[in-house]
């Protein structure tokens, strides 16, 4: 991942697009659920139902980017988890799936919600996290993405929600 | 304040008056996993530090997904949540017990409890009217170990089932139907409330597999109010002691009120690859199928097994096609064996497996080739589900699918239902 050197909180990559109802059987298939006890081995599969060489191309710090209800189905956490693994430096969607969404948080993985219709794949983008900007650098062109609920903020700062169960020796919200 | 079944179940756990919108941690009652999700559990349990349970008779871990293990890295993953719940006194449900929602049904949800599950089709013990719904592996960790959960207080679209239910159409049909008006993200974050005519005579089955396929709009859970007959259901699991009545208050706040004339209802089916591609089956043009599956947390109990017995006896399957049945449960198993019901399957040519998930999840027990069709009674036909992205699932009733090993193509029960 480039990071601005000033700013942590400025991220810079590459987007791959996919379309809408990208479901957690794409991202980390059934076919391979006894990988689930060896998740870099299952992070090389990544994606791999829906673009069989995303794991190859993907380079740290690049962005998922989907349209409507992203990570619908399973509950699987491994979906974001081999996602974050594989070096995806956040994902962009019109909206997402409940306990995708959720799942991401936990495993602090960034899930923005913008326009994507405006994102094409291999578009570079400059993300700043703090103030809820995407810069298409290749457009030339600024989107916002919703702030996220405090709570959520909250569990982030404190690195995930294990950090903040063990920081706080229980729920402080 | 007149609430709805959640804002009364949340409120209740959280100690203090809450409303849609509202975020609150919760006690929660049941809190469980199964083997594709609980050893991640069980590792963030130990790396928050814990060594124990909070309420170690209602944290069950289920060996469902993968049961009987087809690989020794699975077989290892159970191993992993034998030897922590023997540690911690933590419930397994091991191989051939059954599906995970159906045991927690058969077994542990009360009306008015919150139920936390590993798995996305949690919401099923919302037919009992529990606040159920699923959440990743890190939830659920602090779920075991706390027995608490952080929640925000969903909205609330109120479904009615209205009029009556034609012969041949099943709780499947609707909650297809229902679906494909709403689309796979229409309830996402809310919760889905039912009643109406049709909806408040719904037998336990039913409300089951419509509480079990909510998730497939995006819900967050799906509620039935408690009445008379989750009273006898309860009683017919020997815990009637649990049962409480647990209705919205009228004027209640819903976002949005859907009310549904099932009389217009047909047998549906989910066309490849979502769930909301939906249609009627009389809409189809012959669609040849090479599997079909019966079982599942959606319609694997007792009355679908029936129901497919029913239209199977003296039949066979069309040759070329594979049945294969799953009970939901070694209950369900054992009361199909009791009734006959197996020994029809079984000579129309069916295959009968050991209770669990089956080849639902792409693990095991009936994994697709290139190019085949299954036609299946579970909840999800996403591409890759059953185990191969270049095969095609079709979702429908027992009754749908019973006829369709039959006749060898997707048919229409109404041919010997109507």
């Amino acid at each position: 991942m480039i990071k601005n050197k000033k700013d942590p909180k400025i991220i810079i990559g590459s987007s791959f697009k996919f379309g809408d109802d990208i479901s957690t059987d794409l991202i980390a298939p059934g076919r391979l659920f006894h990988l689930r006890s060896n998740l870099p081995e299952l992070a090389k599969h990544v994606l791999e139902d829906a673009d069989p060489g995303f794991a190859k191309k993907v380079k740290p710090g690049d962005f998922v980017v989907g349209g409507r209800n992203f990570g619908l189905g399973s509950s699987r956490e491994h979906a974001p988890l081999v996602m974050k693994i594989a070096g995806v430096g956040a994902v962009l969607a019109k909206s997402f799936a409940r306990i995708f969404f959720r799942n991401s948080i936990n495993v602090g993985l960034p899930v923005l919600i913008c326009d994507t219709d405006k994102i094409d794949s291999r578009d570079i983008l400059e993300i700043d996290l703090k103030k809820g900007i995407i810069n298409n650098k290749t457009k030339n062109l600024k989107l916002k993405f919703n702030p996220l609920p405090e709570v959520m903020i909250k569990i982030l700062n404190d690195g995930g929600l294990t950090s903040h169960i063990t920081r706080n020796k229980g729920f402080n919200l | 304040m007149y609430k709805t079944i959640s804002e009364k179940i949340i409120s209740k756990h959280a100690g203090r008056e809450l409303k849609a919108g509202d975020i609150a941690v919760v006690d929660v009652d049941v809190v469980m996993s199964q083997d594709g999700t609980g050893p991640l559990a069980v590792s963030q349990i130990k790396k928050m530090g814990f060594n124990k349970v909070k309420n170690p008779s209602k944290s069950i871990f289920f060996i469902d997904h993968a049961a009987p293990s087809p690989r020794s890295e699975l077989s290892n993953s159970h191993i992993v949540l034998r030897e922590f719940a023997s540690q911690t006194g933590a419930v397994v449900s091991d191989v051939g017990e059954g599906v995970c929602h159906q045991i927690l049904v058969e077994s542990y949800t009360c009306p008015g409890d919150i139920v936390i599950g590993g798995d996305s089709h949690t919401c099923t013990s919302g037919a009992l009217g529990a606040f159920a719904t699923g959440m990743g592996s890190t939830d659920i960790a602090v779920g075991y170990a706390l027995a608490k959960t952080w929640l925000m207080v969903p909205q609330t679209i109120r479904v009615n089932f209205n009029r009556r239910i034609n012969k041949g159409v099943f709780a499947k049909d609707l909650i297809i139907y229902l679906i494909g008006k709403i689309t796979s993200d229409g309830a996402t974050y809310k919760a889905l409330e039912f009643g109406g005519e049709v909806g408040n005579r719904l037998s336990m089955d039913d409300r089951f597999t419509i509480s079990n396929m909510t998730v497939e709009a995006g819900a967050k859970t799906g509620i039935f109010p408690s009445d008379d007959i989750t009273k006898e259901y309860l009683k017919s699991q020997r815990r009637q002691d649990c049962f409480k009545e647990i209705s919205a208050d009228k004027g209640a706040k819903y976002e949005k009120i859907i009310d549904i004339d099932c009389s217009v209802i047909e047998p549906m089916v989910s066309l490849p690859h979502t769930v909301d591609n939906a249609l009627p089956v009389s809409s189809l043009e012959k669609i040849m199928v090479n599997q079909v599956f019966i079982g599942t947390c959606t319609n694997g109990r007792f009355s679908d097994l029936k129901i497919a017995a029913d239209i199977l006896k003296d039949k066979k399957v069309a040759s070329g096609v594979r049945l294969i049945v799953v009970p939901a449960s070694k209950d369900i198993y054992l009361e199909a064996l009791k009734e006959g019901v197996l020994e029809t399957l079984i000579n129309s040519g069916a295959v009968v497996q050991s209770p669990g998930c089956g080849p639902c999840v792409g693990v095991h027990q009936g994994i697709l080739g290139d190019g085949e069709v299954c036609l299946s009674t579970q909840n999800r036909n996403f591409k890759g589900r059953m185990g191969n992205p270049s095969s095609f699932i079709y979702l429908s009733s027992p009754a749908t699918a019973a006829l369709s090993a039959v006749k060898g193509y997707i048919a229409d029960p109404r041919e010997v239902l109507g």
